[in-house]
């Protein structure tokens, strides 16, 4: 983006300063507009037409790159996330930086009245700036709307992954979907803590439903298995299909003597082993004993 | 940023103390208990070294907000022989003489941010950063 | 004032429970301590419970390294129980690996495998 020249402009704005503070308040706080509290929206434009004429006094090319927009940029976020946390839309917030438009116009016109070109040209310098400073509240909505769908995301990957008691002293958790480093590390966190709320002894990791392993969930679960080895339980992982021993073969994982099953019966059947523990089958009346 | 606070690295009890401040840095700034724990346990290591290797120096704690992200970030500095092969001693089981382990390459791992200064001679500086 | 851990005997075993931060003098007379006690009382096991802490570094792992040697010289096995999840994720990517130590959940569990360790070796010792 080519720089605005913003010297003419910075003179008629600081010339101004305190008119174009009331005129703009007077602005937000009109009748049609959502009702900004008049001294919070005071005391934000006033800081902003400070940093406004700052930035421009530095004559620092556009809002979107030069670091002496750099306070501006954080004001508009603040602005921005406070408005969006009180419910206010994007567009009324973006209405913030667009209402001083026409005070702005106003001084603009005035202070130009006898030169149409510089008038243009003034009033096309001033419209360029205050778009890209009011679509920079908008993107800082945007910022933290995917903020807030980010976490959601995350409180559903608890959710998702449920342990569950198999026997006395077993624990499984069945993992579905594919696993990323995120979703493996709080799978981690949530086995390891059932093993400490139950005392299980062992804990069977089924992946059957787990289409691809990549070197980073390997090494992952791995570290699952060792972190729950110093805790004294052991890890089983069951349900490792022929594409995924291929996989982790050719990645060079070393599983080290991780104990591995291809389903989740074998799995049971040793954990019941290790633990103690078997299943009888009650003989039928009358057979041969 | 808020104003850092500085500790002294002069004794075994000093070791505790940085743990102690880093803990409730750490919980001021809502950091999940794991992450907690994976901070306190860096600056535990750190702290002993800058006791051990570097003959003393001091913590520097600052709790970070930068841009609304909220972050713990401690610096140890020491005046110590500094470390002649930085590189020797980032690697995994690097033991220097006296049999005690550095840490470094674990406690690099702990964190988010790891940066570390030292040349033999003149001391040592290594800063550590968890995000929130 | 003196503070010293405390070790309990029970039975042919001996337990600790280590619940503040231990530093370098404490440690010290920690092992020094244990290692007198197995000795005199021909201890066949050790049990450390460090449920109570919340970290754990690499000089306290090397510590209950040391312990688990000093001990097993003196024929006695020693098993870590307790460990919090958070302290063992830490410990894993910190890249620590407690050797010679034995882990379990509660001193239950650890009192069944020196229990079993214990029968073992008396069941070795049949003419």
């Amino acid at each position: 983006m080519a720089d605005i020249n913003t010297n003419r402009i910075f003179e008629v704005i600081s010339q101004h300063e305190n008119e174009l503070l009331d005129e703009w308040v007077a602005e937000l706080a009109a009748p049609g507009g959502r009702g900004f509290p008049v001294a919070d929206a005071r005391a934000q434009a006033k800081e902003f037409l400070g940093l406004l004429t700052d930035a421009l006094r530095r004559g620092d090319g556009a809002p979107n790159g030069g670091p002496a927009w750099a306070p501006m940029r954080a004001l508009l976020e603040t602005v921005s996330s406070e408005r969006g946390t009180a419910g206010f839309t994007p567009s009324e917030t973006a209405t913030f930086v667009f209402s001083f438009k026409k005070p702005l116009f106003a001084r603009i016109r005035r202070a130009f009245d006898k030169d149409p070109e510089a008038l243009f040209s003034e009033l096309w310098t001033a419209t360029r700036l205050l778009d890209q400073l009011g679509l920079l509240t908008t993107e800082a909505h945007q910022k933290s709307r995917d903020e807030i769908i980010r976490r959601q995301q995350e409180d559903m990957l608890e959710l998702s992954t449920p342990v569950v008691k198999l026997w006395d002293g077993v624990l499984a958790l069945p993992m579905i979907g594919t696993l990323d480093s995120q979703r493996t590390q709080i799978v981690m966190e949530t086995l390891l803590q059932s093993i400490a709320d139950t005392g299980a002894q062992i804990a069977i990791v089924d992946i059957t439903g787990v289409p691809t392993v990549d070197t980073l969930v390997a090494q992952h679960l791995l570290k699952t298995v060792s972190a729950a080895r110093l805790m004294g339980a052991e890890c089983i992982i069951s349900g490792v299909r022929p594409q995924i021993a291929q996989t982790i073969v050719h990645l060079g994982v070393n599983l080290g003597d991780v104990i591995t099953k291809a389903t989740l019966a074998d799995a049971f059947r040793v954990a019941l082993q290790r633990t103690g523990q078997s299943i009888t089958r009650p003989v039928a009346a009358g057979a041969q004993p | 940023m808020s104003s850092p606070e500085t500790l002294e690295i002069r004794t075994e009890p000093d070791i505790v103390s940085v743990r102690q401040a880093v803990r409730a840095c750490s919980v001021s700034i809502g950091l999940s208990l794991i992450d907690q724990t994976k901070m306190v346990t860096a600056a535990s290591e750190l702290a002993r070294n800058t006791l051990q290797h570097g003959g003393g120096g001091q913590a520097r704690l600052e709790i970070l907000d930068e841009r609304g992200r909220k972050g713990v970030r401690v610096t140890f500095e020491d005046r110590g022989p500094g470390i002649a092969n930085l590189e020797l001693a980032l690697r995994d089981g690097y033991t220097s003489a006296g049999g005690l382990g550095m840490g470094l390459g674990g406690s690099r791992r702990l964190v988010n941010q790891f940066e570390i200064h030292s040349e033999a001679g003149h001391g040592t500086r290594v800063t550590i950063t968890r995000w929130k | 004032m003196d503070a010293r851990i405390p070790i309990l005997k029970m039975g042919p075993f001996l337990l600790v429970t280590i619940q503040v931060e231990l530093q370098d003098q404490l440690a010290m007379q920690l092992q020094t301590d244990l290692t007198e006690r197995v000795s005199a009382t021909s201890a066949k096991g050790v049990l450390i419970d460090i449920s109570s802490l919340e970290v754990v570094d690499s000089f306290m792992g090397r510590m209950l390294s040391t312990i688990a040697a000093m001990s097993r010289i003196l024929d006695a096995e020693t098993v870590v129980v307790g460990m919090r999840p958070a302290v063992a994720i830490t410990l894993v990517e910190l890249g620590l690996k407690l050797s010679g130590v034995r882990t379990a959940l509660d001193v239950e569990r650890g009192m069944q495998i020196l229990r079993a360790r214990a029968l073992a070796d008396g069941a070795n010792e049949q003419p």
